[in-house]
C-alpha cells in the first residue's frame, strides 16, 4: 500500500509541475488542481498508514490512527479549493478582456500583445 | 492570558464584515469604519509592543487547550514590532487611498481589513500550520486588492500572481507534511524542542521539509531565483495596494526569522542554521539584481520594484548572517525600507496622474501641477533609498556592514552593498532629472495642459507622513538600535520562548548550547 501511495503522489506531482508550466491558462489551472491532490494525499499519510484503529490514544491500544493530518488535510482542501475557483474565474476574465489565454500574454499569433 | 494578544487579528476580521454587510453602499462610512479599525489596531499594537518589551514573551491559547495539543498566538518583541510596523504602514495607505483610488473598485476597505488581519496573524502566530493558514488568509486579501481597479493588464500579471502563490502554498503544505511526518507535530516551540531528537535515519526527510520551507518564504521575499513574479505584480497593481504590498515581503523575511532562529537555530543539532549556507549567497545575488533593474527599468513604477528587491537582498543579507548584531542592523533597515518603498510607490502613482499620457515613463514631459513639492518628496525619498546620508537608510546599510564583518562571505557582502550603492544611485538620479529636472528645461508644453492637477491634499500629506517616518527612525535610531538588539538577542535564545510556550518544566533539549 505504501508503494502505491507514494507512486501515486508521485506521478500526481509530476503532471501537476508539467501541467502548470504549459503557457495556457487552463492547463496551469489543472495542474494546480492535480498539485493540491497530490498534496492532500501526501498530507493525509503523514500520519503514517494505518487501517482498523480508533483515531484516539488509549492507554489500552498500541498502535491509533493520527486524526491531526486529516484535519490539516480538511483545511487544505477548503483553501485549495477555494483558491481553484478564484484562478478559474480569473482565467475566464483575463481571456474576456484580452482575448488571449495565454498566461504570459501572447496572442495566438505569437508576438506579444500590445 | 492576555486577551489583547488577539485583538489585531480579531479586529479587521470583524471590521470586515461590517464593511461588506452593513456599509456597502455608504463610501464615507466605509472609509470611517475602516480607518478607525486601522487606527484602533495601530493603538493596540503599540500597547502590545510595550508590554511585550517589558516582560518575556507572552502566550494565548486559543480555546485553552495546553500548547502543543492547541494552537497558540505568541507575543514577543519582534511580533510586537512587525504589528506595528504593519499597522502603521497600513494606516498610512489608507490615508492615502481614501481620496484616490478606494472609489475605482467594489470592497477596497473590505479587503484591506483581511488583508491587515492575514498579516497580523501570521505575525502572531506560533503554529506552522497556522501560519499556513494565515499566509492564505493575507494572499486571499492580496489577490482580490491586486486586481482591484481591474483592466487587462492588471489581470494578466494578477494571473500569474496567484498561480505563483497557489505553487507557493502547494510547497508550503509539502514542506508542513514532512516535518510534521518526521516530528509529530507543527508547534513551532515544540519542534524546536523535538528537532534536535531527530533520528540520523530522517534528517534527510526533515531537512528537505526545513529547505522547502526556506523556498516558500523566499517567494514572499522575492529572493533570487523567486522574484520574477514582483515587479510585474507590484507595477500593475494599484498604488496604494502596491505600497501595502511593501509589507508582503517582509512577511517572508519575518517568517524567515522565525523558523530559522527558533526551529533550524542553534539548538537545532544536526540541522542547525538550515538556512544560513543558502540564504546569504541568494541575497547577494537578489541585492545585485534588484539594483541592476533599478538602473535598466524605464518607469517610475519599475524602477522602486526593482529597488524593493534590492533592498529585500540588502535585509537577507543581514538576516542570512545569524548573528545578533546583523539581525539587529537588518531589522532597523527592514522598518526603513518599508516606509520608503511604500513612499515611492505612491510618489510614481503622484507622478502619472499629474502627467497624463507621459504616465510615469522616465521621459521628459511638459511641466506639470505641483512638480516643486513632488520632486522635493521624491529628492528625500530618493536619498532614503539609496542609503545617503544623512537618512535611515545610510543609517542601516552602516549597521549591516558592520553587522557582517566576519560571517561568511561577508566580505563579498561590503563589495556588493558598497558597489551596487552606486549603481541605484546612478538609476534614482537619473530618474530624478528625467521627471522632475528636464521638464522645467521644455518650458511652454500648454499642449498637455489639460492634465488637471488632482485637488487631493491627503495623498501628498500621507506620502510626507511616510518620509516623516524614515526621518524619525533616523533621529531616534539610538533607542530604536537599543529596542532592536533586545529583540535580536530575544530571537538567538529561544528558550524564553520555548518555555512561555510549553511551559517553565519543558523538556530543554536546547540547554547545552
Amino acid at each position: 500500500m505504501e508503494y502505491l501511495l507514494a507512486s501515486g503522489v508521485g506521478v500526481l506531482t509530476a503532471a501537476g509541475v508539467y501541467m502548470i508550466l504549459r503557457g495556457r491558462s487552463f492547463p496551469v489551472v489543472i495542474g494546480m488542481a492535480l498539485l493540491s491532490y497530490a498534496v492532500n494525499v501526501l498530507l493525509f499519510s503523514m500520519g503514517r498508514l494505518t487501517i482498523d484503529r480508533p483515531p484516539v490514544l488509549l492507554l489500552e491500544l498500541d498502535n491509533y490512527t493520527d486524526p491531526l493530518p486529516q484535519a490539516l488535510v480538511l483545511t487544505a482542501i477548503v483553501i485549495s479549493f477555494g483558491m481553484t475557483a478564484l484562478i478559474v474565474v480569473l482565467a475566464l476574465r483575463s481571456f474576456l478582456e484580452s482575448g488571449s489565454d495565454h498566461v504570459d500574454g501572447e496572442t495566438a499569433e505569437g508576438g506579444t500583445r500590445e | 492570558m492576555n486577551h489583547w494578544i488577539l485583538v489585531p487579528i480579531v479586529l479587521p476580521s470583524l471590521v470586515a464584515p461590517l464593511i461588506v454587510l452593513a456599509a456597502r453602499h455608504d463610501i464615507v462610512l466605509q472609509r470611517c469604519f475602516s480607518i478607525a479599525g486601522i487606527t484602533a489596531m495601530l493603538a493596540v499594537s503599540i500597547g502590545l509592543l510595550i508590554q511585550a518589551t517589558g516582560g518575556p514573551p507572552q502566550v494565548y491559547d486559543l480555546g485553552n487547550w495546553p500548547a502543543p495539543f492547541g494552537i497558540v498566538m505568541v507575543l514577543d518583541r519582534l511580533s510586537a514590532l512587525m504589528l506595528v510596523l504593519a499597522s502603521l504602514l497600513a494606516l498610512l495607505v489608507l490615508m492615502y487611498a481614501v481620496q484616490t483610488w478606494d472609489t475605482r473598485g467594489r470592497h477596497f476597505h473590505a479587503l484591506f481589513q483581511f488583508q491587515m488581519m492575514g498579516v497580523a496573524g501570521a505575525f502572531l502566530t506560533g503554529d506552522l500550520f497556522n501560519l499556513f493558514v494565515f499566509f492564505e488568509v493575507l494572499l486571499i486579501a492580496s489577490y482580490g486588492l491586486m486586481l482591484h481597479g481591474a483592466g487587462a493588464e492588471r489581470l494578466r500579471a494578477g494571473f500569474q500572481y496567484v498561480a505563483v502563490n497557489l505553487a507557493g502554498s502547494t510547497l508550503f503544505l509539502i514542506a508542513l507534511g514532512l516535518i510534521y511526518g518526521v516530528t509529530g507535530t507543527l508547534n513551532m516551540a515544540d519542534l524546536a524542542v523535538r528537532v534536535p531528537l531527530v533520528p540520523e535515519a530522517d534528517q534527510a526527510l526533515l531537512r528537505t521539509g526545513g529547505l522547502l520551507l526556506l523556498v516558500v518564504f523566499a517567494i514572499k521575499a522575492a529572493l533570487v531565483p523567486l522574484h520574477f513574479w514582483l515587479p510585474q505584480t507590484y507595477a500593475a497593481a494599484s498604488a496604494p495596494v502596491a505600497a501595502l504590498f511593501a509589507i508582503m515581503t517582509k512577511v517572508g523575511a519575518y517568517s524567515i526569522l522565525r523558523v530559522f532562529t527558533l526551529i533550524f537555530g542553534e539548538g537545532a543539532g544536526e540541522a542547525a542554521w538550515l538556512a544560513a549556507p543558502w540564504l546569504m549567497p541568494a541575497a547577494l545575488v537578489t541585492l545585485v539584481l534588484g539594483m541592476v533593474g533599478v538602473v535598466a527599468a524605464r518607469s517610475l513604477r519599475w524602477m522602486v520594484c526593482f529597488g524593493t528587491i534590492g533592498s529585500m537582498g540588502t535585509l537577507l543579507i543581514a538576516l542570512g548572517a545569524f548573528t545578533v548584531t546583523a539581525t539587529s542592523a537588518g531589522l532597523y533597515y527592514l522598518m526603513h525600507s518599508t516606509f520608503v518603498a511604500a513612499a515611492l510607490f505612491l510618489l510614481a502613482d503622484q507622478v502619472a496622474q499629474r502627467r497624463g499620457s507621459h504616465d510615469d515613463s522616465l521621459a521628459p514631459a511638459p511641466r506639470y501641477p505641483h512638480i516643486g513639492l513632488l520632486s522635493a518628496l521624491f529628492f528625500v525619498a530618493a536619498i532614503a533609498m539609496v542609503g545617503m546620508p544623512p537618512l535611515s537608510g545610510f543609517v542601516g546599510k552602516l549597521l549591516i556592514l558592520d553587522g557582517v564583518r566576519g560571517v561568511p562571505l561577508g566580505s563579498w557582502a561590503w563589495v556588493l552593498l558598497l558597489s551596487t550603492s552606486v549603481l541605484m544611485l546612478l538609476g534614482f538620479a537619473r530618474a530624478g532629472s528625467r521627471v522632475f529636472w528636464k521638464p522645467t528645461a521644455i518650458e511652454g508644453g500648454a499642449g498637455e495642459a489639460e492634465v488637471a492637477a488632482p485637488p487631493a491634499a491627503m495623498p501628498l500629506v500621507a506620502i510626507a507622513l511616510l518620509l516623516f517616518s524614515t526621518v524619525l527612525l533616523t533621529a531616534f535610531a539610538g533607542p530604536v538600535m537599543d529596542f532592536l538588539d533586545g529583540t535580536a538577542a530575544q530571537l538567538f535564545e529561544p528558550r524564553g520562548y520555548i518555555a512561555a510556550v510549553l511551559g517553565p518544566e519543558a523538556p530543554f533539549t536546547v540547554s547545552d548550547f
